[in-house]
């Protein structure tokens, strides 16, 4: 009864938020993990499973062990750079969500150099696949910038049907034409010459790649802070009125920035076959480009934030493979990720927007 | 008269920044065609958008047929007949007329609609308002006209009594707009209500009985349209708090800075705005630019700094032809522009003070070093800019979105000036801004021309052009009415110039 009266004297109102205090924008993304995380318990205890068990156990996999934390930072390299990629894409509102078709075109034109010239030398095979992969994913990347920058095509669209046209064609190369005859008729194709691959670090899979990230990861922080091109793609984002206004070529932008998120992306295909797989197979992405989005997304967009997210998400996939050997899907991975940015994109609203309790007026 | 059917009480409505209502009072009768006037951001929109249940008043009260009411929700103001045609139209194009119309009206949820006896019965409604349509016609093909017609049609099928058009005719033919009035003519007579949102004084006189006039969000008076002409509407539109402490001394004009050579400029939606205007604007000159806003003031601000492409004709800066040149060009030119809207095209409000006053020079040195930005030297100007212009702030790193209107126009104009220009084209520089802030910036505008800058002043308002300009051009429908100079105009004569009525010659058009 109370209840009802205290509803009608009181409505909801939202309003927009002028001050955004850093605390609230810490605070928000740390409670949609936990948020996320007890949403995934309701999800694994219905499934028959002691969540706390579960998540011990994931936990224990990814962070537990010198091992564990190594194959974090392995699963996180690709992360971190397709992160980036899509990161500097978004920041000029730029839907980049293809970086996925981008890590599969790098990979692939990286995996031709090497397949193409199998008795060069370590020092031209390297750079020449490091370039190809830049090159693949940039050309990907390309694509539909000139489709959005000349005749206004939506590139969410067209980056996201782009993924499923560069996972088809390197399917078809595995299944087909650069099949390994010694391969028991497995989808993948021969493995490259030594020249073609890099040493690790120790007895872990950590590769030179991580430099790359780490790299990657400076050098857009630079371009973003403190470099005329990135002051007009921080216009750009904001207000493409005011860009024009300001005399910004808003058409060489677009393509400037996606040529360089998907070159970005291709690399981290680079990365993936040059340094771990040793060859171009199917599959050869565990959903990076995608995971990228939720990367980005909980990282603000911010090169350092990334950096700590895709640590954290690198763990979160090896606590996948944990969960996997107990017996469990690792999709309940994807469940959790998926909750996460569910829970972000919500968060986000209330950075930007108040809800506030406010007594009704007597206008009835 | 008749009935009172709306009456609106002591409307007050305010938005972030804005008061977009005070204090308006605002009554419909039953059976009247009822015209809504004023300029852009007079507060029509908002005062329709609470009429019709979009936005709830911060105060005041509604009655509808002495009956007050709480309208939260447009479904709730057809409740009580009241329904709004809104500019963009709200049908869903592959659908049928019919199915338009039946969409969203409340009833037996009904798994099978018959529905050919439905269109029968849309065509026979259609037709008692002598509205002829194709009830089984998808609506992707009909033309604008219809579609409105439609709109139309889909309020009175739920029972609306109190019609609101949003600038109806924007979108019409001469032809159309003539048929449109006749339908509403034929509505009203039967007793219904039209509420007709409009800033086009022609249009009023033609089709409406009262009208209402909106100036800042106020209602400045209602009047029976045998009581008034286009003059005295015009005055009660654009007239001002005049302003005597500032006056522009007689000073030096020298060469022409912006010569523009018979241009013709296409408007948003494909229609001509500007037809075959020629123009020179001098050095040491302020050039005011009059007219009722939508005759292509807007597009001929842009045509000058090259944010619009002109369709023929040639556009000359200090002696460079620029034609169709990018924006960039004019910046590099020296033209300087104080944009209509303030922050979204002339400040970026999610970026800081320091951000925000290198927007037009981060290209040149000192900003720019190599590639990169010079911070310090970016911090150098923006605090130099703020202690100059007397601007006030709290903390430069802030989103520039906090600041006032004032200190907004301020820090805009601050950083033009700062460009050293050749010319500036200002639009509406004042609009908004109250009475302390509007004079800081026409000391600013007089200095400069004192300085031997030319000035494209657009404006609305007579009395600040006849204030501030040397000279003053006339736009109507995109075409240049005449130039006359400020000291020998008569405000009476610019009004009927502003109208179309007169040319500078002094012939009747």
């Amino acid at each position: 009864m109370s209840n009802s009266r205290f509803v009608n004297r009181f409505r909801l109102r939202v309003e927009k938020q002028i001050h955004t205090s850093p605390w609230i924008s810490l605070l928000i993304p740390f409670t949609s993990i936990v948020l996320a995380l007890l949403v995934g318990a309701v999800f694994l205890s219905l499934t028959g499973n002691n969540p706390w068990k579960v998540y011990g156990v994931m936990f224990k996999g990814a962070f537990g062990s010198v091992f564990g934390l190594s194959e974090c930072v392995v699963n996180a390299i690709p992360l971190l750079m397709t992160g980036l990629a899509v990161a500097l894409a978004f920041r000029m509102l730029l839907w980049n969500i293809g970086a996925e078709g981008q890590f599969y075109m790098g990979a692939f034109a990286a995996s031709w150099v090497a397949l193409s010239f199998p008795h060069a030398p370590m020092y031209l095979v390297m750079p020449g696949m490091l370039l190809a992969g830049f090159a693949g994913g940039a050309v990907w990347g390309l694509l539909p910038a000139v489709l959005r920058a000349f005749l206004g095509v939506n590139e969410t669209l067209t980056t996201l049907m782009l993924n499923y046209v560069a996972i088809l064609w390197v399917d078809s190369l595995v299944y087909g034409p650069w099949r390994d005859p010694q391969g028991y008729n497995f989808p993948l194709t021969a493995q490259f010459s030594s020249a073609a691959t890099l040493p690790t670090l120790g007895n872990t899979r950590i590769h030179a790649g991580v430099f790359l990230a780490l790299a990657a990861a400076v050098v857009i922080y630079i371009i973003l802070k403190h470099t005329v091109w990135g002051y007009e793609i921080r216009v750009i984002g904001e207000s493409q009125k005011a860009a024009k206004y300001a005399g910004i070529n808003v058409v060489k932008n677009i393509l400037l920035v996606m040529l360089l998120s998907g070159g970005l992306s291709g690399l981290a295909g680079y990365c993936e076959v040059a340094e771990i797989t040793h060859r171009l197979q199917e599959s050869i992405s565990a959903g990076y480009g995608y995971t990228a989005i939720i990367v980005a997304w909980l990282g603000k967009l911010n090169p350092w934030a990334i950096m700590v997210v895709s640590f954290l998400f690198g763990g979160f996939l090896v606590g996948g493979y944990t969960m996997q050997s107990a017996g469990l899907p690792a999709a309940t991975v994807s469940i959790l990720q998926g909750a996460i940015l569910f829970f972000v994109l919500a968060g986000e609203v209330l950075t930007r927007y108040r809800i506030c309790v406010v007594e009704r007026r007597n206008d009835r | 008269m008749s009935e009172v059917l709306v009456d609106m009480r002591s409307i007050t409505k305010r938005f972030p920044g804005i008061t977009a209502n005070y204090k308006v009072n605002f009554q419909v009768y039953r059976g009247e065609i009822h015209a809504l006037l004023g300029e852009n951001g007079a507060g029509k929109s908002t005062l329709m958008s609470i009429l019709s249940g979009f936005y709830r008043p911060d105060n005041g009260e509604i009655r509808i047929r002495g009956k007050k009411v709480n309208l939260r929700s447009p479904r709730e103001a057809l409740k009580h007949g009241i329904g709004m045609v809104h500019q963009h139209f709200r049908l869903v194009e592959p659908f049928s007329v019919a199915e338009n119309i039946i969409l969203g009206t409340t009833g037996r949820l009904q798994f099978y609609l018959n529905r050919r006896e439905f269109a029968d019965r849309i065509a026979r409604f259609a037709q008692s308002y002598g509205i002829t349509i194709d009830p089984w016609a998808k609506v992707w093909q009909l033309s604008v006209g219809e579609k409105q017609r439609i709109e139309i049609l889909k309020l009175l099928y739920r029972g609306a009594d109190v019609l609101i058009l949003d600038e109806p005719t924007a979108v019409l033919t001469p032809q159309n707009v003539r048929e449109l009035f006749q339908t509403l003519r034929q509505m009203a007579d039967n007793g219904r209500s039209i509420i007709l949102i409009t800033h086009k004084l022609q249009e009023v006189m033609e089709a409406a009985d009262r009208i209402t006039v909106l100036r800042k969000g106020r209602n400045v008076g209602t009047v029976f349209k045998k009581d008034v002409d286009e003059r005295e509407l015009t005055r009660m539109m654009v007239e001002r708090d005049v302003l005597f402490c500032t006056t522009n001394p007689s000073h030096d004009i020298g060469p022409a800075v912006l010569r523009l050579e018979g241009i013709s400029v296409v408007g948003d939606g494909g229609i001509p705005a500007l037809k075959n205007l020629s123009l020179e604007v001098h050095a040491g000159e302020i050039l005011g630019i009059a007219g009722i806003a939508g005759n292509g003031q807007r597009e001929l601000a842009e045509a000058v700094t090259g944010l619009r492409p002109v369709a023929g004709g040639r556009v000359i800066v200090g002696g460079q032809d620029l034609t169709n040149q990018p924006a960039s060009r004019f910046i590099e030119a020296g033209v300087s522009s104080v944009p209509e809207d303030r922050l979204g095209t002339g400040l970026v409000s999610n970026l800081d003070l320091y951000d925000n006053v290198i927007l037009k020079d981060y290209r040149k040195p000192p900003i720019r070093r190599g590639p990169f930005l010079n911070h310090r030297v970016a911090r150098e100007k923006a605090s130099r800019l703020v202690s100059e212009f007397n601007i006030q702030v709290s903390d430069l790193s802030y989103p520039v979105r906090m600041l006032s209107g004032g200190n907004l126009q301020r820090l805009l104009l601050a950083r033009e000036i700062s460009l050293q220009p050749k010319l500036i084209v200002a639009s509406y520089p004042v609009r908004g801004l109250d009475v302390g802030a509007t004079e800081a910036v026409y000391r600013l505008l007089i200095e400069l021309s004192n300085a031997g800058t030319a000035i494209l002043l657009v404006s609305e308002d007579l009395d600040e052009l006849l204030t501030l300009s040397d000279r003053i051009a006339v736009l109507f429908r995109g075409e240049l009415m005449g130039v006359v100079p400020a000291r020998e105009a008569e405000i009476e004569k610019l009004g009927l110039m502003m109208v179309g009525a007169l040319t500078v010659e002094g012939r009747r058009a």
